[in-house]
């Protein structure tokens, strides 16, 4: 687990991309890990074909929860809203590499279950205009 | 620096299997994570499993020899947990733990006494345990909670006590807080409560396990704890009631063995402190419970708390270098204020990281909120480090804390 604490992973805990809040975002959704309080909110510019032109996210918690968020954040500019929803773990252990005990998955895993969902919430309330 | 080896730690430690073990990574077990559970002793596991394997039976009903036996036991751990506290065996309700007590008295005697209006008065310290019961009372009865003030220090101000206990039915406060450790002034307190007419709840899930508790010097008319964060097991607690509160008032949870006479239509009550035992209980745990008071009294909870002491201050020495690296210590600091608790937190890494870190040295904390979320909040915490102590850790467990901490302070580049 001390190796996890990689310099990239303390690089994105401590100077996080995509940081803040979009003034205009298309879905926002917003989680929390009740057991130790991370909370990690997610907001994303959708065009009309459903690709992610921007992202903002926000929250406190934990180098894992923040960095897993921040680093999800590089990639998800210019993905279809479908692939978003199908985001697999494999897409953030990539990111974060190996090592995160069990114990730590939840935090790892926060920011996919907050952007899947605002992908999935915005699917719903866009459905298809064919 | 007072670095102590107490021959009478290494002894007590040797009595503790569990601390014997080496995590997965090999290191030494450096449990300092007693204020959310304590670890056993090889006495009070055997008293579970000699129950299992020589007499298991139900209790208070079986007219044969291991009914007799059972009951016999299940009822003598009663009387060492009551006389612990210096109760009487039938003051004393064995629950699942501290929040059932609670709970039994917020639902038996709260929905019997609190009524529209009424005032609730609470600290702005409480576990979520002695803080939720009373909302959900509040919200049934239509009666408001007060809360007496926190200062950033961790200490009660008590400067309005008087004004916040005016037309106060109850008092629940926390005899040792769990997050800060803060040992609450019940002596200055309940006098002032009583006079004010209220009715005085003691959570002493902190303070049974690291005091030596008197509820008749107290003046409380209940006091809740638990076995499992003082050597005891899980699932079995305890409420302390004054004998003529307890006669007067209705039973909280009913059915079996907290009767007299059943009828169809009426049911008589059994005696206290059987009217608030509804079906069987945790008769092993109960057994349990009392091998950890008969260690706990072996000790001598006199010793316990000076250990304890020392131990506190030793470790606040120790940590007071790494404040250069951006460690801050909460709470009252002062060993003589505070129940064997450290909360912290190292620079601007997250407590779970901090936590993490240790882990992989072996050493056990607790990251979080504490289940005080309030506290956390009044205090401009997201989560804090907790370290707490117990008669099985010594300087070398400090040590290890400390080195670890500086292994983190490494690789967060503070």
């Amino acid at each position: 687990m001390d190796d996890f604490y990689r310099d990239y992973i303390l690089e994105h805990y401590r100077n996080p991309h995509h940081f803040g809040h979009l003034e205009a975002p298309t879905v926002t959704a917003e989680d929390l890990n009740p057991l130790c309080g991370d909370r990690i909110r997610m907001d994303l510019l959708v065009d009309r074909n459903g690709t992610v032109q921007d992202v903002r996210f926000s929250g406190k918690g934990c180098a894992i929860s923040q960095a897993s968020a921040s680093m999800l954040t590089d990639s998800v500019v210019g993905m279809k809203l479908e692939d978003v929803a199908k985001l697999s773990k494999d897409a953030v252990l990539e990111n974060v590499g190996i090592g995160i005990s069990p114990t730590r998955m939840k935090c790892a895993m926060l920011g996919l279950r907050v952007l899947k969902s605002a992908a999935i919430g915005s699917l719903a309330a866009w459905p298809d205009e064919e | 620096m007072l670095r102590a080896c107490d021959p009478r730690v290494s002894a007590i430690r040797a009595d503790f299997p569990i601390l014997a073990q080496s995590t997965s990574r090999g290191k030494r077990l450096v449990y300092l994570d007693s204020a959310a559970t304590s670890q056993k002793p090889l006495a009070v596991i055997e008293a579970l499993d000699t129950y299992y394997r020589e007499y298991n039976a139900n209790i208070h009903r079986g007219v044969y020899e291991i009914a007799a036996r059972a009951t016999e036991a299940y009822e003598n751990a009663r009387a060492l947990v009551a006389r612990f506290v210096n109760g009487a065996p039938n003051e004393l309700v064995f629950t699942r733990n501290a929040t059932e007590a609670i709970n039994l008295v917020a639902y038996a005697w709260g929905s019997a006494n609190v009524h529209a209006g009424d005032a609730i008065l609470l600290t702005e310290m409480e576990h979520h345990s002695n803080l939720v019961p009373w909302q959900l009372l509040a919200q049934r009865a239509g009666a408001m909670l007060r809360f007496i003030p926190v200062d950033d220090a961790g200490s009660l101000v008590l400067d309005d006590l008087d004004r916040l206990l005016d037309g106060c039915k109850l008092l629940s406060i926390a005899h040792v807080g769990n997050t800060l450790g803060t040992i609450a002034p019940l002596e200055i307190i309940i006098p002032r409560a009583r006079a004010a007419g209220a009715l005085v709840v003691v959570d002493g899930a902190q303070a049974a396990p690291h005091l030596p508790v008197d509820v008749v010097a107290l003046d409380c008319d209940f006091y809740a704890f638990s076995a499992h964060k003082m050597l005891g097991p899980t699932g079995v607690g305890a409420l302390y009631g004054r004998r003529a509160i307890l006669e007067a008032m209705p039973p909280f949870l009913s059915g079996g063995d907290m009767i007299r006479t059943v009828e169809y239509r009426h049911t008589t009550f059994n005696e206290p402190p059987w009217k608030f035992e509804a079906g069987t209980g945790n008769i092993a745990g109960a057994i349990g419970f009392g091998a950890a008071i008969e260690y706990l009294q072996g000790t001598g909870m006199a010793w316990l708390r000076e250990h304890e002491k020392r131990i506190t201050r030793y470790a606040l020495e120790r940590l007071a270098p790494l404040e250069r690296l951006g460690l801050k210590v909460y709470g009252p600091r002062d060993p003589e204020r505070t129940g064997g608790v450290l909360s912290f937190n190292l620079a601007d890494v997250h407590a779970h990281d901090v936590a993490s870190i240790l882990d992989t040295d072996g050493v056990c904390i607790r990251a979080g909120h504490h289940c005080t979320m309030p506290l956390m909040e009044r205090m401009g915490w997201e989560a804090t480090a907790r370290a707490s102590f117990y008669l099985y850790n010594d300087d070398d467990d400090v040590d290890a804390l400390v080195a670890s901490l500086e292994k983190a302070a490494r690789i967060f580049k503070l």
